[in-house]
This record gives structure tokens, sequence and C-alpha cells, in this order.
């Protein structure tokens, strides 16, 4: 898969490839140390900012915290529906 | 302002082990059922008390007419992923939203991938679908459903292709070789309009302009809100 940056893509095929092992080998047996992947997450991660920048993607409105909307979760769905989406765009 | 939201539910099980789902989820795109999506990028990754947190950007192609685009413009349509993944307790949470245009059509789904006591595991897809267009807000209220259930069994087959080729000797072997998309009587479809009486203090003149205007623009939203919901949906 490519990135969204024409010049990262062989950054995030490194990165993509220590993660993947890292995560089958180290992760689901229980080890959570993830400093393995970090000094090419950072280059990579670099790389990707920059070409966000230029293709004026701004992910600040989306907020540092990664959301996963747990309030949905056991929700009724008519609860749910009726959500107001306007006020956090 | 007003806001409808349509949200619907289905189920998928996946005859891999949880273990084998989510290491394949990584690596799922390319697939051949999913050419549409462009690119794919970690923006931050980490673990936090024991789960694993990353965000994910997506891209995907444009399926619009060239004589609609100036209504969808900045496109390729960008898609934001975060997830949560839980080792111990066996849980992968995602959720997925588009960036932008957000009051023409904001689509939201969320994902739960789980263990199942069989050993296979279940994919409960949520989707909430939600404008603050008039013409839109109604015509998804309309389409409602049916397009959702065509793009589960898509991401199914895709899932599915990706799985196969990781683990070509870990399926279950099991029963589960259709999308087992839940039964009707599962599946919740529901639909809130709020506001809709919010246009008043018109003169009449203006009020009959605005009807007829209405409807062609409604016609014109029916046609295109099952494409641009799947335009910002990254499960297809």
């Amino acid at each position: 898969m490519n990135s969204i940056g024409k010049d990262c893509d062989e950054l995030k095929k490194q990165y993509d490839a220590c993660f993947n092992s890292w995560f089958s080998e180290q992760f689901l047996k229980g080890r959570t140390d993830d400093s393995a992947c970090a000094p090419i997450f950072r280059v990579y991660q670099e790389c990707v900012k920059r070409a966000m920048l230029e293709q004026k993607i701004d992910l600040s409105k989306i907020g540092a915290e990664y959301s996963t909307r747990s309030e949905y979760e056991g929700a009724g769905s008519s609860a749910a529906g009726g959500k107001q989406q306007g006020s956090k765009s | 302002m007003v806001v409808t939201a349509s949200t619907c539910r289905t189920e998928t099980v996946f005859d891999y082990s949880w273990k084998d789902v989510v290491v394949a989820y990584w690596n799922r795109y390319p697939n051949p059922y999913s050419t549409h999506v462009l690119t794919e990028d970690t923006i931050s990754r980490e673990v936090r008390d024991g789960k694993l947190r990353s965000r994910r950007l997506l891209s995907k192609t444009n399926p619009v007419p060239r004589w609609g685009a100036r209504f969808y413009n900045n496109l390729p349509v960008k898609i934001v992923e975060d997830s949560v993944l839980d080792p111990v307790k066996k849980t992968l949470t995602t959720y997925t939203r588009n960036l932008g245009m957000k009051k023409i059509m904001n689509v939201e789904e969320i994902v739960v991938y789980s263990e199942q006591p069989d050993g296979s595991t279940l994919a409960e897809r949520r989707a909430f679908v939600s404008s603050q267009v008039l013409g839109f807000s109604r015509a998804i209220r309309a389409f409602g459903l049916e397009r959702f259930k065509s793009n589960g069994v898509k991401a199914f087959n895709g899932f599915n292709h990706v799985l196969r080729r990781m683990f070509p000797h870990s399926h279950l072997g099991g029963q589960h070789h259709q999308p087992a998309i839940a039964a009707p009587s599962d599946l919740s479809v529901a639909t809130s309009t709020t506001a809709t009486s919010s246009i008043s203090s018109h003169s009449s003149s203006t009020t009959d302009r605005l009807k007829g205007a209405t409807k062609v623009g409604y016609e014109f939203f029916k046609s295109h809100a099952s494409k641009i919901a799947q335009l910002f949906s990254v499960k297809n």
C-alpha cells in the first residue's frame, strides 16, 4: 500500500515490516515494549507529516486523543442515531 | 440546522482466530475488493495500559462523475481510522470517519472484532450517517440500510481474501462460508429527524420556489446519497 507522500513509500514499507513483526512476535505474546520500531517510525512520521502539510491535510480538528466512540458501545441505536454531529466538526 | 442520522448494524463472522484477524487487519490493503483505497499511513501509535492505540489516515479515489465534482471537490476523500487493540480481552475496536465535508455527509463506522467461543472472530459493525444538508438528510433516511449491507459483504470478501493469502492453513473450516449478516430482527435501523420544521418565515412565492428547488435537489441528492456514503466509507 502506498503512502500519502510519494517519497514516503519506502519508509512506510520499512516501518510496516518492522511493525508487523513486532506486533505478532512481541506484542501479541505479551511484550508491550514498542521501542524496537521507534527509530524508523520517527523518520517515516516526519515524511508523512511533511506530505500532509503539503497537501493541506489538517488533523488538528480531530483532536489528539484516539477515539473509538466508546459512548456508542451498548447505547441504544436510536440514541446514537439522534446524536448531534455538528457540534464537534 | 437539520441533522438527520441513520444508523445500522451488521455482524460478520470470520473463520479465523482473533489473532489471525488482527495480524491481517494491518495488512488488509491492497486487496482486489478495495482498489479504490489509494493510500494508508500510520499517523500515530502507542501502547498505553497494555493496549495498542493507532491512528491511521486513508485516502480513497473519487468515483463521482465529473459534472458532480463541483459539489464535492477536495477529493480524494481522506478517512481517519482510530483503533484500540486489547490483547488481553482480545478485542479490536476501530472507529473511522471522513475528514472534511462533514456538513454534506458524515459517515462514522465502528467495528469491534472479538473472539468467539468457537474460536472464530466476530466483526460487529455499526455505521452512523448524518448530514446537515436538507436534501441529503431525507435521502439518507431513504436509502438507509441497504447500501451498508452490501458494503459489509464487500468488506468481508476483501478481508477474507487477505486472511486466506496470509493464513492459508489456519482457516477453521467452520460453518461460516457466507457472510453472516445479522438477521433482520437484529438489525437496528434508527432514523431521527430534528428540527425539520426550521424552514419558516419565508414569503409564499419564495416558499414555492424553494419547494421546487428542494424537490429537484432532493432527487439529485437521493440518487447520489448512497454513492457519497460509499465514498466516505472505508469498509467497502
